[in-house]
């Protein structure tokens, strides 16, 4: 019998190896990858177990991670919720920090960014506990406020931007929600917050101002084909004659592209650049967009950041229009129609790049990185330079077009007593059922630019009337630039 | 340290096994203060009734084998404690996580049934004086183990846990009587094919270079077989009826030394569960975990086996430590997944340490089953050995994922009185049988000879 045992044990040892093969595999081969499993609620108890760092305002946090007595450790709050809740997004136990800086952010408040790396050596070594670090926000709460306030109960966005530098001063999206608690401990409590937002038909979890659905520009985006026709010698400068008819034929097509006041913009059907701009007329920027193209138009709206992929750090949506189009698209996509789409933080953008001699600035919300203690990491970004969207002297033609469509325009509801201010406003059809929405952008002061901002409110505009839609943007604006400038 | 057995002046050893206990016992200690100062900070008051404790346990089982069985393996008793102990350091570290504290917590219980195993232990090596007596009771073990496996079926007496059949309940103690079944079955399995060894070994037909056996020496398999068969089906276990099967095939095997008889196993056993998964639902569902237990749907599911395994990955090479990982986030952390528990807090090298543990035992079960020079007590201790070592395979590599995860109990380790009992017993039969083989041959001419079918007719040996 001793033979069958002997082989037996072989067996047994065989066992025994498999075993001991298996249990290495896990705990060291595929550890790491384990560790790394989005359901894994050890990793995600880890996390919660190390202090995330703050998100502050003004030296102020709108997000911080409070040491509780129970199982996670650390409660995170957002001392002013709703305000900020697109920016800030969530941290919570059932679904993660699936938006917003804790998202994009994430590196850095749960410490494990690559540029933290000394710091988390340096903490091994004096046996610190290693935190999270805190990120301080070019956002000013002033501002935010204001553009929270004058947005009101509206569904929209604003976005306020530095055209200098291209810090966000204002980022605000309506509907707002409050993230706390879903970030609660109280997981039913946490479950059924993320229940309701997560069902809400509105959204309120997406930032309209870089993300969602993007909007339809309207005639904003008139500011585009301007600047293409001046840079492309189409026109010489803001007293240039262009043709304004009350409709405009367009090739290929019997639909002919109409004024909304079914009135020529001038005398025999032809009008200055500048009269066209100031009341919006639709066939003088239809016709520019006949004789420049889809392609030009269409280069032009990429320099001034259309189709980038930008982080500031959250992923912005690339604005996007449609290659290849032909003669009637061209002219639709001219007057901000068609399927040209956009965010407002874009149309932000060209505001500020206008206001910045053509310089178009990349869009940031991080101004420093902390340690939990704030010693800086790493301080105030260069502004960088995203493109020269146009030559300083298009954008002066520009910059003097938009103060005159304020000052004597569509824009009148934007001005501010002893400033110049510079606007554009937009009446964006997107649904033939539904009203339009009202778009705004500008900037003050024209000469010296502090702030540029754009506004978009959902489906408040009147259709066919221009004047009608800014009623409701321009005096957002004005409120936000008066915010900026009255510090 | 070398332990063949020296035919001149055979050594007891049993200094050795005090050395080795000491070393157990702190190492246990060890692990409890680590437990309470990770969690709390404070060494515990606790930790002298447990220290005194677990040196009277242990020592009561070291000074009656000093007195009934001097020659016994001295390396058994100590890994069984240290096993026990580290059991109870991991149930002890879960009632805290838990906030059961005191009379309330599990190890409380633990330690009354650990109590409890040790008496049964030193009552069993000073009643069986040899362990060739508990041939007598080859049929009778048969009837008890039969008995003890159909129990859970009885109306009323039965208790279906998390769907397997394979409790009983008698007032407030819960019982699986599946454990002891194990120790009946082996004690039948040793003493009827001793007796049949010759027949099945040897009769049969040449085919294909092996030899089958015949048709009616078949009965014995078809009968185990059908036994498997019915705890499958009756009380869903798959596990269990595995560890039976496994371990009547091997003992087949080492009493006829006949391969077909493990292709014949094989195949039998194959056969029952391919049968068991295109009938039960409940098989099939323990694949598909086993497959992808980490797909959104098998996480709603159960995430018992996600979770120990994202329990041990957590561990590392070197674990949380004692008392500082999340071991309680895996259902029954304390039982079918203790092993998973302990991974975690102790890493990679705890497991393979407690893996050396289990390995080392087993080596010790199998060199005394080539020691002992009878028949019936070399199956016996490679049949009660192997099942030590199978039902280990079975449960570890479901929690593993090497197989599919089936309900068994980690032998010493898992919370529950009626593993801890069977075990002990286990280990007390292997201390019987090893004392026999290393104690040094009688001068009384009794016929014992290198011939190990002579020492079958020896019926007792006084001494």
């Amino acid at each position: 019998m001793n033979t069958a045992i002997r082989r037996l044990s072989v067996l047994i040892a065989a066992l025994f190896g498999a075993l001991l093969v298996a249990s290495t595999v896990i705990q060291f081969a595929q550890a790491g990858s384990m560790r790394g499993m989005a359901a894994n609620k050890r990793t995600l108890l880890d996390n919660y177990a190390q202090e995330r760092g703050s998100i502050l305002v003004a030296g102020q946090p709108i997000a911080q991670s409070v040491e509780v007595d129970d199982q996670y450790r650390w409660l995170r709050t957002y001392p002013d919720g709703r305000l900020y809740s697109q920016i800030t997004g969530f941290y919570a136990y059932s679904v993660g920090n699936p938006f917003g800086l804790e998202d994009a952010a994430d590196d850095l408040l749960s410490g494990k960014a690559d540029r933290l790396f000394v710091r988390r050596v340096t903490d091994l070594l004096t046996g610190r506990e290693t935190a999270g670090a805190t990120i301080e926000l070019t956002i000013d709460p002033k501002v935010q406020q204001a553009a929270s306030d004058a947005l009101g109960k509206n569904r929209g966005a604003v976005v306020a931007l530095d055209p200098r530098t291209g810090a966000i001063l204002a980022m605000v999206s309506h509907p707002q929600y409050d993230p706390n608690p879903l970030s609660s401990h109280d997981l039913d409590k946490a479950a059924s917050a993320w229940k309701k937002l997560s069902t809400d038909r509105s959204k309120p979890f997406t930032n309209r101002a870089i993300s969602g659905d993007l909007y339809p520009p309207g005639s904003t985006f008139k500011v585009v084909t301007a600047a293409a026709a001046l840079e492309q010698g189409i026109v010489d400068d803001e007293s240039s004659m262009v043709p304004g008819p009350a409709e405009l034929d367009l090739p290929l097509t019997d639909q002919p592209l109409p004024n909304e006041t079914r009135q020529p913009c001038g005398p025999d059907d032809r009008t200055t650049l500048l009269h066209a701009l100031e009341i919006s007329c639709n066939t003088a920027f239809g016709s520019l967009g006949l004789e420049l193209g889809g392609e030009q138009l269409r280069a032009q709206a990429a320099k001034f950041g259309f189709g980038d992929s930008i982080q500031i750090p959250m992923r912005v949506s690339p604005s996007t229009m449609p290659a290849e189009m032909n003669q009637p698209q061209a002219a639709q996509s001219a007057i901000g129609q068609y399927e040209v789409r956009t965010t407002p933080l874009q149309m932000a953008m060209i505001a500020a790049g206008i206001a910045n001699q053509g310089r178009v600035m990349t869009p940031y919300l991080i101004q420093s990185v902390r340690t939990a203690d704030l010693d800086v990491i790493d301080g105030p970004p260069d502004p960088k330079e995203l493109s020269q969207a146009v030559s300083t002297r298009t954008a002066d033609i520009l910059k003097r077009m938009m103060v005159s469509v304020v000052d004597n325009g569509s824009g009148r509801r934007a001005q501010i007593p002893g400033v110049a201010v510079g606007g554009k406003t937009g009446t964006a059809q997107h649904d033939l059922e539904k009203s339009p929405h009202a778009w705004f952008i500008s900037f003050a002061p024209a000469d010296d630019a502090r702030v540029a901002v754009a506004v978009v409110v959902e489906e408040s505009g009147v259709s066919g009337d221009e004047v009608g839609g800014a009623a409701v943007a321009a005096p957002i604006a004005k409120a936000v630039m008066e915010a900026v400038i009255g510090r | 340290m070398t332990t063949t057995v020296e035919p001149v002046t055979p050594r007891t050893r049993r200094g050795v096994e005090l050395v080795l206990l000491i070393v157990a016992i702190a190492i246990v200690l060890l692990a409890w203060v680590t437990v309470d100062l990770n969690r709390n900070g404070t060494v515990p008051a606790e930790i002298i009734p447990v220290a005194g404790g677990l040196v009277v346990l242990a020592g009561v089982v070291h000074v009656v084998l000093r007195w009934k069985a001097p020659y016994a393996d001295p390396v058994l008793l100590p890994i069984t404690t240290a096993l026990n102990g580290l059991g109870l350091v991991m149930i002890h570290r879960l009632d805290l996580a838990a906030g059961r504290l005191g009379a309330d917590g599990n190890a409380n219980q633990q330690i009354i049934w650990t109590a409890l195993a040790v008496a049964l232990t030193v009552a069993a090596i000073w009643t069986l004086r040899d362990h060739r007596l508990l041939r007598r009771y080859t049929f009778i073990s048969l009837a008890v183990g039969f008995i003890l496996l159909i129990l859970p079926l009885v109306p009323g007496l039965g208790r279906e846990v998390n769907g397997s059949r394979i409790w009983i309940a008698v007032g407030p103690f819960s019982f699986q009587p599946g454990e002891f079944a194990k120790i009946a079955l082996a004690v039948f399995f040793a003493g009827y094919l001793v007796q049949t060894r010759d027949v099945l070994s040897l009769a049969g037909k040449r085919v294909l270079g092996f030899t089958f056996p015949r048709g009616r020496d078949l009965g014995p398999i078809l009968v185990a077989w059908v036994l498997a068969l019915l705890i499958l089906v009756f009380e869903k276990d798959l596990g269990s009826a595995l560890l039976f099967f496994g371990l009547f095939v091997a003992m087949l095997y080492v009493a006829t030394e006949r391969v077909s008889w493990i292709a014949i196993g094989l195949l039998l056993f194959g056969a029952a569960v391919a049968f068991a998964l295109s009938a039960f639902a409940h098989f099939q569902k323990r694949v598909d975990l086993w497959l992808d237990p980490f797909s959104t749907e098998n996480l709603e599911r159960s995430n018992q086996l996600a979770n120990g395994l994202w329990g041990m990955a957590a561990g590392g090479l070197t674990g949380t430590g004692l008392g500082a990982g999340r071991p309680w986030l895996t259902p029954f952390a304390e039982s079918d997944y203790i092993f998973a528990s302990l991974a975690e807090e102790l890493g990679l090298i705890g497991s393979v340490g407690i893996l050396m543990l289990y390995l080392l035992f087993v080596e010790r079960g199998v060199r005394t089953a080539l020691g002992v020079r009878d028949g019936f007590g070399k199956l016996l201790a490679i049949g009660l050995t192997f099942s030590v070592a199978f039902q280990l395979f079975i449960v570890i590599g479901g929690v593993t994922r090497l197989i599919p995860l089936t309900g068994l109990t980690t032998p010493f380790l898992s919370l529950g009185g009626s593993s801890l009992l069977a075990n002990w017993i286990i280990m007390s039969l292997l201390l019987r049988i090893s004392d026999q083989a290393r104690r040094p041959v009688p001068e009384l001419p009794l016929g014992v000879g290198a011939d190990p079918a002579a020492a079958e007719t020896t019926q007792v040996v006084r001494l």
